[in-house]
């Protein structure tokens, strides 16, 4: 008796559930629902990553459930829980921290959800998620030593500024541009200071760089990790009396907008999109997944390279 | 206090060799500290010390110290005065992110005159000052919490006032501040020269300072001798709103633009160590701007010493940690003292 009772009730659930799934779709005629779980607002690339993807999924005909977090790990949780139960097809998580994801993870993963991680991972065990989309750090480095090897015929000594000691963009960063200058022998780091990813660190450290290195002439590139302090670097060179851009090279990594404005002035000579458009590539994955084959556990969706031939047109479209 | 200050008087009078009086002074052994660091730093990179003239201004890393010690200064300043009246000010970071940005924002959306959007950004920090005051004198609020409502909440004021992004601007006269030069020096040396000086003469040849020192020493003493203890409570927080709005002014002319996420930031910090490099106690009753003004030139040559040196980046936190260590041992007198007491039992040995 109790058993099919409870077997009715679970019956017209579901066919009530079936019914307002239905009434949903024909209203929205939406291909999937996905929830997407957003760190914040802290800086000007999340803003675009959110804008990005929230596109994207319009373009698709995606119905996106979206959720601020506001910097707080409870308030992802709490927007995943809801999401598991509004029964979406797929969930894009974005995470502030590394750990503390295994429990709202294996909910997902008992309920059947996909779950791709957005832009960071997480300390968790790699079958809890479907995957990450993310940009390889280690890969811009490496890019950016690419270019510089191209641009001076493997010939330059470069002053590099690093992000935040420890960071993992700073450590990867790092890392991928000694990997290609690993194979010219005349391109060098002669001097690498932590600029903390700001503009008047990168300042104050290429200040410092300029006076070790007899008023910078004997400095052919600089390397920043982020553009901001790239930023810094070209004030610090101008009012040393060089010409940055001409005298000494500039290449960053992170294709925000005003370092456009920078190269289409001809300050600073490339950079290197950290890639916000990553909505496609994780939609891709969570489709892939559905139709029952295999998604590799870290998608790299890497930027361009972008140099001033087009830094005025970019500018124009970023800045508006 | 009184005693601290006597026993160190004490022990100082041991060593003889240097006139007395001079060794007596607040900013002797700051000063000290300070001509010992720049020499190793000359020492361990040449180029330290040597100062030329580029394009009819002075350059070179000592010049460097200065110009980039000018806001921390300024902003030191303001916390030795509100230390002395036995508070402090955890806001500076935030006063100064958010002068920066009402600066910034004015800049790049008004045709303001440059005068009315200075006036704005300093009156930004009287405001924040005000808050605060009125918070600690007025309402009785521990300095460290009140304070410590501003640090969080000030920052997020500056990223609603900037919309979350590094506004950037462009300017003659603002880009002057930040890094233009009058008769061959900085002009933001010269600006927190001039206010570092102004508040100097106010507290020291009028009855201001000794009212402040009062206050920090015994509040409810001070207020039976007539002394309004509250409206000069609220008057330091008010001045250290001021130096920081000021110091603001001079980080966001430095890069122009305005980093509401970074300006400023653990600047509170740096400015609380100075204040005690220059030796003050954190109990209040006493500040010396002149020695704080050294302490912040310790902390900054520190910074910009290992820069030049090439130390990796992982290192440089703590080899400053460690020398600013130094400097504390060598200003508590009970180390001093310990010390004095080990030398002499060597000679004897001798």
């Amino acid at each position: 008796m109790s058993y099919s009772m409870k077997h009715l009730k679970t019956r017209v659930c579901s066919t009530l559930a079936m019914a307002v799934a239905l009434g949903l779709s024909a209203t929205a005629q939406a291909e999937m629902l996905i929830g997407f779980s957003q760190i914040g607002s802290e800086s000007g690339w999340r803003t675009s990553e959110t804008a990005s993807i929230k596109a994207e999924a319009e373009r698709r005909g995606i119905d996106l459930k979206f959720s601020d977090a506001q910097q707080k790990q409870e308030n992802q949780i709490k927007a995943v829980r809801s999401f598991i139960a509004q029964g979406v097809d797929g969930i894009l998580l974005a995470p502030v921290v590394e750990t503390g994801w295994d429990q709202v993870l294996k909910e997902a993963k008992g309920a059947g959800i996909p779950v791709v991680l957005i832009d960071r991972g997480v300390d968790a065990d790699e079958s809890l998620y479907l995957t990450k989309v993310a940009s390889d750090f280690v890969q811009e480095g490496a890019l950016a030593a690419a270019w510089l090897a191209a641009e001076t015929n493997g010939v330059c000594d470069v002053v590099e500024l690093q992000g935040t000691v420890g960071s993992s963009a700073a450590n990867d960063r790092k890392e991928g541009f000694e990997s290609v200058i690993g194979n010219f022998p005349s391109l060098s780091i002669i001097r690498s200071q932590s600029g903390n990813f700001t503009r008047s660190g990168g300042k104050e450290v290429m200040e410092s760089f300029l006076k070790a290195e007899n008023g910078g002439k004997s400095i052919c590139a600089v390397y920043a990790h982020n553009d901001d302090m790239a930023l810094g670097a070209v004030q610090a060179i101008k009012e040393a009396g060089l010409k940055p851009g001409e005298d000494i090279l500039v290449v960053s990594i992170d294709a925000v907008p005003d370092i456009f404005k920078a190269m289409a002035d001809g300050d600073t000579n490339a950079t290197i999109e950290l890639n916000p458009h990553l909505g496609g590539p994780a939609f891709d994955a969570i489709k892939t997944a559905k139709s029952g084959r295999e998604v590799p556990k870290w998608i790299k969706a890497n930027g361009p390279l972008y140099l001033p031939d087009t830094a005025a047109e970019e500018y124009k479209k970023r800045s508006s | 206090m009184t005693s601290l200050h006597t026993q160190s008087e004490a022990s100082v009078q041991h060593r003889q060799g240097l006139p007395r009086a001079l060794m007596q002074r607040q900013w002797f052994a700051p000063l000290g500290a300070l001509l010992l660091i720049i020499l190793c730093m000359g020492v361990v990179s040449p180029d330290f010390l040597s100062i030329r003239v580029v394009d009819g201004h002075l350059y070179g890393s000592l010049i460097d110290v200065v110009h980039r010690g000018s806001s921390a200064a300024l902003v030191a300043v303001g916390m030795a005065i509100v230390i002395g009246t036995r508070g402090i000010d955890l806001s500076v970071g935030s006063v100064i992110a958010i002068s920066g940005a009402v600066m910034a924002v004015l800049i790049s959306e008004t045709e303001l005159p440059p005068w009315l959007i200075i006036l704005a950004a300093v009156g930004s920090g009287v405001l924040c000052g005000l808050w605060n005051g009125v918070l600690v004198a007025y309402l009785e609020i521990q300095p460290i919490i009140s304070t410590l409502i501003l640090m969080v909440a000030g920052r997020g004021i500056a990223q609603m006032i900037t919309g979350g992004q590094i506004v950037t601007f462009h300017g003659e006269f603002f880009e002057a501040i930040g890094s233009g030069y009058l008769l061959g020096i900085p002009w933001r040396v010269l600006i927190a020269a001039a206010v570092i000086l102004a508040l100097w003469l106010t507290m020291r040849k009028t009855a201001l300072g000794l009212f402040i020192e009062a206050v920090g020493g015994n509040a409810r003493a001070s207020r039976l001798a007539g002394i309004d203890s509250r409206g000069i409570t609220l008057l330091a927080y008010v001045i250290s709103g001021v130096c920081s709005a000021v110091a603001g002014i001079i980080i966001a002319a430095d890069i122009r633009g305005a980093d509401a996420n970074n300006a400023g930031l653990w600047l509170e910090l740096d400015a609380i160590l100075a204040v005690v490099l220059g030796g003050a106690a954190l109990m209040g009753g006493r500040f010396y701007l002149g020695a704080t003004v050294i302490g912040v030139l310790i902390i900054q040559s520190l910074t910009t010493g290992i820069l030049l040196s090439g130390l990796p980046s992982q290192y440089t936190l703590v080899v400053k940690a460690g020398v600013v260590l130094l400097v504390l041992l060598m200003q508590a007198p009970e180390f001093r003292r310990s010390m004095a007491a080990v030398l002499r039992r060597r000679q004897h040995e001798d």
